[in-house]
């Protein structure tokens, strides 16, 4: 470890706030890249297979 | 390898094949973006060795610059994507354009934040109208235009054409980006990292940043794949293969 205590590393020379901001604000970004796309792929699966079921049903009434 | 390629090629011309192949390829993009953005991460912030001119604030380098990387290959690859589409004809590759321009300005606005909090106590100033920092704001517009476009257009095929266009036309930003830091050298500094020179810092420091830029590229992969893989769905869900693969589960 390139610090000395755990209170330097989070201070890093008085820099902290500009390191800690920039790292949290790019990892937050990038998980909302994940978190997003990946609920909004289980949405449509799901969305399309009730359209489906809904759709499968109406025929079947109809014959 | 040529052969390899124009088979892969037209086989991800084909949402069917696309969808399949994504399943198998997303895990690896999520381990490998994981790993080596949490090693970079670790090493960068706690290991590698304070710059003596700037501080530590040098180590929003190692968000800043694979951000900034992946802001403009984005952009290149969405441009690629058009071109494809309006060339070839192939609506995969809309899918794919789709699908970057989020994540694409995302890594625009982090690479601006990032930059403009560095700046501070650096350059004494979060902004200043250099060429880098105003072509890589044009960047960002460019990106939400594409989105904004696609939302504004109907129908779908009209959207596309006219989002591939504007994606085409807007690549002339990107040698801009890259030649602004030597044309008009005012306050952002050249590149630190070209891929023919051995880079000017101790291994210490650039091993985390190509950690970073490696976990970056895995990530994009990753966020382009979910994205894509709801697109295909969503474009696709009258075809038969949709229908199979919604009742199997």
């Amino acid at each position: 470890m390139y610090f000395d205590s755990l209170s330097e590393f989070i201070n890093m020379g008085g820099q902290g706030l500009y390191v800690w901001s920039s790292f949290a604000l790019s990892l937050l970004l990038m998980a909302f890249n994940i978190l997003l796309p990946w609920l909004k792929l289980k949405a449509t699966r799901k969305q399309l297979a009730r359209q489906l079921r809904r759709e499968v049903n109406q025929q079947g009434e109809q014959a | 390898m040529w052969k390899w390629l124009t088979t892969l090629y037209h086989r991800l011309a084909s949402p069917k094949w696309f969808y399949q192949i994504s399943g198998l390829w997303l895990p690896w993009f999520a381990v490998v973006s994981l790993l080596f953005i949490g090693a970079g991460l670790i090493w960068g912030l706690a290991y590698a060795p304070m710059d003596y001119q700037q501080g530590n604030s040098f180590r929003i380098i190692y968000v800043h610059v694979p951000a900034a990387f992946l802001a403009q290959s984005i952009y290149v690859m969405m441009a690629l994507a058009g071109v494809v589409l309006l060339v070839w004809k192939i609506k995969m590759a809309d899918v794919v354009a789709q699908s970057l321009a989020p994540v694409g300005a995302s890594m625009t606005f982090i690479a601006l934040v990032t930059g403009a909090i560095w700046g501070v106590p650096t350059w004494g100033t979060w902004w200043m109208w250099d060429a880098r920092l105003t072509s890589m704001l044009i960047l960002f517009f460019l990106y939400l235009g594409v989105i904004a476009l696609r939302e504004a257009l109907k129908p779908q095929d009209t959207a596309a054409k006219a989002c591939a266009l504007m994606a085409i036309v807007g690549v002339i930003n990107i040698p801009i980006i890259k030649y602004s830091v030597d044309w008009w050298y005012t306050l952002h500094q050249p590149a630190t990292f070209t891929l023919t020179e051995k880079p000017a810092m101790p291994a210490s420091m650039w091993v985390p940043l190509l950690l970073m830029v490696i976990g970056f590229y895995a990530f994009l992969g990753w966020s382009l794949l979910l994205r894509a893989r709801a697109e295909v769905l969503r474009r696709e869900h009258k075809s038969g293969w949709v229908k199979d693969l919604l009742q199997r589960k």
